[in-house]
């Protein structure tokens, strides 16, 4: 990406996630309490301090952003109201709004498909992995 | 007393005992479910990026026809009730996407009269037991207690957080589901885990992580003497379903159990 781009970008994360990266004390709490955490390249606290030193790149390219379960043990725990997981979430929709970015689609659906997954599984993974 | 009913797509399909048994235990209880005519699917999750219009318009609708009712919002499943209450508070708090929305949901002209502003009362049917008929109502509705049964609740995530908006509970020290249990006569049994993750939807592409993490929950219960877990989620019974050996039942079938509407 063109560092004018990359700003851009930041600023859009930053915008669309209401998240102020800079109110982040590094406690790392976010981290010790995420459940995805054994699965993540870039943990929650490391999305905080990468977006606030403008380093999204390795970020929107990391598959971590979708391991995220969205389970928001981070937001309510963090003892600052940081919120990381609205910034990863803002992460993955930015970068699954760029062409030929979905991470999930709905070709794929029938092959992961057993008796009992429920209706409530493929409506959420397809809302997270699609744009 | 008539409520707004959005039952959710799992609930009409894979879940369907989680929707009759909440519909029967409601009559008996003297509360009228009134099911939303066309109701679309709220999607399962809510997207917190602020500028994710279109994909929460069907929890909008859902919400502005219940206002139109003069009848709070009620649903069953963990997952709608967290879609219907986080665009609720977005149309409360977040001026922008509330207009943003009414963009598309108001005919020309007619902003003023069909415009929604949030103004509908959202409760998960847990809430409608705690607060609207009240849990000692309950207790004296009960016909067949489930006298010696030591039940943990599975709070999962979808109903308690994000807590600022969901305020269903303490999100770290829940009671709602335990009152709840014991108003249907059992012992409910605490344990560490029931406020963390089954593993949720990435059980689609990655099950060994969702393995991972019921298993952690459903040994942490056991090891805490829960004969078997309640749910109002149908992912996270499937998870759990899917990775232990102790029942995971819907708790509308145990309330139905309870009043007596279907032998155990």
């Amino acid at each position: 990406m063109e560092k004018n781009d990359i700003q851009n970008t930041v600023k859009e994360i930053i915008r669309i996630s209401g998240v102020n990266p800079k109110k982040c004390i590094k406690c790392g709490k976010c981290s010790g309490t995420c459940p995805a955490y054994d699965e993540m390249e870039y943990h929650p606290h490391q999305f905080v301090s990468m977006v606030d030193m403008g380093d999204i790149e390795p970020l929107l390219e990391s598959p971590s952003i979708f391991k995220c379960l969205s389970c928001m043990a981070c937001v309510d725990r963090c003892p600052r109201g940081v919120e990381p997981a609205k910034l990863i979430e803002a992460i993955r929709s930015v970068k699954q709004r760029m062409q030929g970015s979905n991470h999930m689609k709905p070709d794929d659906i029938p092959a992961l498909l057993d008796e009992e997954l429920p209706q409530q599984a493929i409506v959420s993974a397809l809302r997270k992995y699609m744009k | 007393m008539k409520v707004s009913y959005f039952p959710g797509c799992t609930l009409k399909t894979k879940a369907k005992q989680l929707d009759d048994y909440a519909r029967s235990c409601a009559e008996v209880l003297g509360i009228k479910m009134e099911e939303i005519p066309n109701w679309q699917c709220c999607g399962g999750v809510f997207n917190t990026s602020s500028d994710e219009i279109a994909t929460k318009l069907s929890a909008v609708r859902a919400l502005s026809y219940a206002e139109k009712q003069g009848q709070p919002l009620i649903s069953v499943c963990s997952a709608c009730h967290n879609v219907l209450k986080q665009t609720n508070h977005a149309m409360q708090t977040d001026a922008v996407f509330a207009s943003r929305v009414n963009h598309y949901i108001t005919q020309p002209g007619q902003a003023a009269a069909q415009a929604y502003m949030g103004n509908t009362q959202v409760y998960h049917y847990l809430e409608l037991l705690r607060d609207i008929i009240g849990f000692d109502r309950i207790r004296d509705a009960v016909k067949k207690p489930l006298t010696g049964k030591k039940i943990g609740a599975y709070y999962g995530c979808l109903m308690l957080r994000p807590s600022s908006t969901m305020k269903m509970d303490d999100a770290e020290n829940p009671r709602i589901m335990e009152d709840f249990i014991r108003a249907i006569g059992a012992e409910p049994v605490i344990y560490a885990m029931r406020n963390e993750c089954c593993g949720g939807y990435v059980t689609m592409e990655d099950p060994a992580l969702s393995q991972k993490k019921s298993t952690a929950i459903l040994r942490n219960a056991e090891a805490n003497g829960a004969d078997f877990l309640i749910t109002a989620c149908p992912l996270c019974k499937y998870n759990l379903d899917k990775n232990g050996n102790i029942p995971v039942v819907y708790f509308t079938e145990l309330l139905a159990r309870a009043l007596g509407i279907v032998e155990a």
